[in-house]
């Protein structure tokens, strides 16, 4: 038996090798980023970075259409940018099996809100499997691609970070050649306009009552009778927690969490003394199982917010003391821009000169916090160009000279871009700074479209954002080099007073990318240290202040990006070669 | 019996290459195995925590508050951060190392003073410097398998089988300068 530890993500990958898929598309995000990583791996999937969710999910529905298996991976909020043809496709169903993988991020690790796909699930109409270990994503993701085209749905398999990021022993199959789908022209299934979408939502409300009937006897919908005075209707990793806190309790596991099989459930529920639901996020099992009249207890006891744990289980329901020992009061270690990151350098200059920033999504929204706090709003990915023209039509061009918006190059590839044509296209005068580090950098480093190379390594052309930006017919696009910091604060400066739209492109590539090489590393200059303190002011990692009030720079953690040798007015820091 | 392993440390000192190898031992040696990382943003310089659970059946992929019965803690006040995740009898293998958080470099917290001589007062600690010793061997970036060497003589697998799966899981270049590490951490 070919037995190997796999993370979530790898083993969901796996499951699409197997079960034959041909076309895969995503845009990165955590916890979904290593799923397309690791299909890019297999020969015989085509896969791609798409600038974003929707055109991701919209390649995958054109793959099924044309009869081959695919699928489109996300993180939650990317759901969000991938609903429109999601809702839709809901309608018109597949022809090929068509997958898509949405991660949720319950406890916010690296996300910007806590949502619950299966709620957009249930508005879409479209079923959702959720499985519980590393093994299951393999399975589950296989099992989805049978019923999408039984059902003739869109199937979303729904995973949360502990399941994305977790590794388990996972038992490898070969890959099934799937033939593809015979293509035969079907407006009336895929032309969604209204006389057409009229009889489809009809047929997608048979199809869900159908699964939800069929789903209690499906394989994946699973009951563990035990002990019967306890019982727990759970789903994904929270099953893991039941199992682990109330080894015999009976337990309901639904591996299919929309629709529900309601025949299973009130068999299930009527066989037990108390029943619960332990489901992580919203009480989407826990409200439909109540309205048929059934007794459970839930979100009266476990969270609406974060992850669940056994610990949850055995404080609250079995009110056991569980830890010895109080946590100790330590200081919070947050995250932070790492030593050279160029972004600090352009928040340097930003925060000397009192400008505020309309965020995004990225590592730079580490510049909402000290020491840098240049940030004052961020919401989703290409929010910051759109909020800061709309805090100039709401007070008018003279509120926003100390204001700029700043996006990274990914993320304005992936809805940026549309924001600011609307900026050229309503007459604004803000100033866009593009932080170029020709990487998506908090994902871990993944191409786009403006770095010339695909998911697969193509070296391809790579789509230049000043062209871009002219073309759109911005007059002032300026690009420059984010360390020379003398040069970016005059442009900053003269951009920010312009009246009229501007492109500020601060380019240097991030230090984490591959392949970087780092020739120099800064020093301190014997007793040249004045102990101000200005070169503390950026927050680098590697500098820290020693008990006599003068800099020492932790050599393993300087990448000698020289910002601190900038900074220095005494010429007490000294970039050198090494 | 499940055994409860984490490594915590702060992000960038390859807690995930740590539990990488720990994760092939424990499937080297016939167990059933969970392994639970953090990925993404609190890579970037923050707290890091990972867990690796081993045994016959594993459930649940974390460990939880009073539960671990080995702590590898790659910074001082990652180990104290964590050292409530300790069973009474669990061990602690701490790198003395000392990382100051920002809130720390920004003067809005003060870096606790003698954090391992307090946490000897309640755990058992072994502690190293092992960046240190990871200079004297010639490549400071050896430092966490120096401690996990250390943390190795814990827990239910032979030298031989360590070395094996570290040959297996680092990159071939460095199969030397790593195997050299764990055995400065495991012999001392």
């Amino acid at each position: 038996m070919n037995t190997k530890i796999m993370l979530g993500n790898e083993a969901i990958a796996r499951g699409a090798y197997e079960a034959g898929v041909k076309v895969s598309a995503a845009y990165p995000g955590t916890p979904s980023t290593e799923i397309s990583e690791n299909i890019a791996l297999y020969q015989e999937i085509y896969a791609e970075w798409s600038p974003n969710e929707k055109v991701a999910t919209e390649v995958a529905i054109g793959a099924s259409i044309s009869g081959v298996r695919a699928m489109a991976s996300m993180k939650h909020v990317g759901v969000n940018v991938a609903s429109d043809p999601l809702y839709t496709i809901s309608y018109g169903g597949v022809n090929g099996g068509l997958v898509l993988v949405a991660a949720d991020d319950p406890g916010l690790y690296s996300s910007q809100n806590e949502q619950d796909t299966r709620c957009v699930a249930r508005a879409a109409m479209v079923p959702v499997l959720e499985p519980s270990d590393s093994q299951e994503a393999k399975d589950f993701v296989k099992f989805a691609y049978e019923l999408s085209e039984k059902y003739d749905t869109p199937v979303i398999v729904r995973t949360t970070t502990r399941l994305a990021h977790s590794q388990g022993t996972v038992t490898l199959e070969d890959r099934v050649e799937i033939e593809d789908k015979l293509y035969e022209r079907n407006p009336g299934k895929f032309v969604m306009m209204p006389a057409n979408a009229i009889g489809r939502h009809v047929y997608v409300e048979k199809r869900m009552k159908a699964m939800a009937e069929d789903g209690s006897d499906f394989p994946i919908n699973k009951v563990e009778y035990q002990d019967t005075s306890i019982g727990f209707i759970t789903s994904g990793i929270p099953y893991q927690y039941v199992k682990e806190a109330c080894p015999n309790a009976s337990v309901l596991k639904l591996g299919m969490v929309h629709p529900l099989p309601r025949k299973l459930i009130e068999e299930f529920a009527s066989k037990v003394d108390k029943l619960y639901i332990f489901e992580e996020l919203e009480p989407v099992i826990e409200e439909q199982v109540k309205s048929w009249g059934i007794d459970a207890i839930g979100k009266e006891i476990f969270t609406i917010q974060g992850e669940y744990s056994a610990n949850m289980i055995r404080e609250k329901l079995l009110k056991e003391t569980i830890c010895n020992q109080e946590p100790a009061k330590v200081p919070a270690r947050p995250p932070i821009l790492c030593p050279g990151c160029p972004h600090r350098s352009v928040y340097s200059i930003l925060n000397r000169l009192g400008i505020h920033a309309a965020g995004d999504i990225g590592c730079y929204t580490l510049g909402a916090v000290p020491p840098l706090n240049v940030i004052d709003t961020t919401i989703c990915m290409g929010a910051s160009i759109s909020t800061l023209h709309g805090m100039e039509k709401a007070k008018g061009k003279d509120y926003i000279k100390n204001w700029v918006a700043v996006i990274g190059d990914s993320t304005f590839m992936h809805t940026g871009v549309n924001s600011l044509m609307n900026m050229v296209y309503n007459q604004a005068t803000g100033t866009v700074i593009i932080l170029d580090n020709s990487t998506t950098g908090m994902t871990g480093h993944q191409d786009h479209a403006a770095t010339g190379k695909t998911l697969k390594g193509e070296i391809v052309p790579a789509i230049n954002i000043y062209q871009l930006c002219k073309a759109m017919g911005i007059e002032h696009v300026t690009e420059v080099d984010a360390f020379d910091t003398e040069k970016l604060e005059k442009i900053v400066k003269e951009e920010v007073a312009r009246d009229q739209v501007s492109v500020i492109i601060t380019k240097a590539p991030c230090v984490l990318l591959k392949g970087n090489v780092f020739p120099y590393k800064c020093k301190p200059v014997e007793d040249a240290c004045k102990k101000c303190g200005l070169c503390l002011k950026p927050g680098c990692p590697a500098l820290t202040k020693k008990e006599d009030g003068t800099i020492a720079i932790d050599d393993t953690m300087c990448n000698g990006c020289g910002l601190c040798e900038q900074l220095c007015k005494f010429g007490a820091i000294k970039r050198v070669e090494g | 019996m499940t055994k409860n392993i984490m490594i915590v440390g702060v992000g960038g000192q390859g807690t995930l290459l740590t539990s990488r190898i720990l994760g092939g031992i424990t499937l080297e040696a016939g167990y059933d195995v969970k392994l639970s990382e953090v990925h993404g943003m609190a890579q970037r310089g923050g707290s890091v925590v990972t867990f690796v659970r081993y045994g016959e059946k594993v459930a649940e992929p974390i460990v939880e508050e009073g539960q671990a019965d080995v702590l590898i803690a790659f910074e001082q006040l990652e180990a104290l951060r964590y050292a409530h995740f300790l069973k009474k009898d669990g061990v602690l293998v701490v790198n003395e190392q000392r990382i100051e958080p920002i809130t720390v470099v920004t003067g809005a917290a003060k870096y606790p003073e003698h954090i391992v001589e307090k946490l000897e007062k309640e755990h058992m600690v072994y502690k190293i410097n092992a960046m240190e010793e990871a200079k004297k061997l010639g490549n400071s970036k050896v430092f966490n398998i120096i401690v996990l060497g250390m943390a190795a003589k814990h827990m239910d697998f032979s030298k031989e089988t360590w070395l094996k799966v570290i040959e297996k899981t680092v990159p071939p270049k460095t199969i030397e300068i790593n195997q050299k590490a764990f055995l400065k951490g495991y012999e001392g």
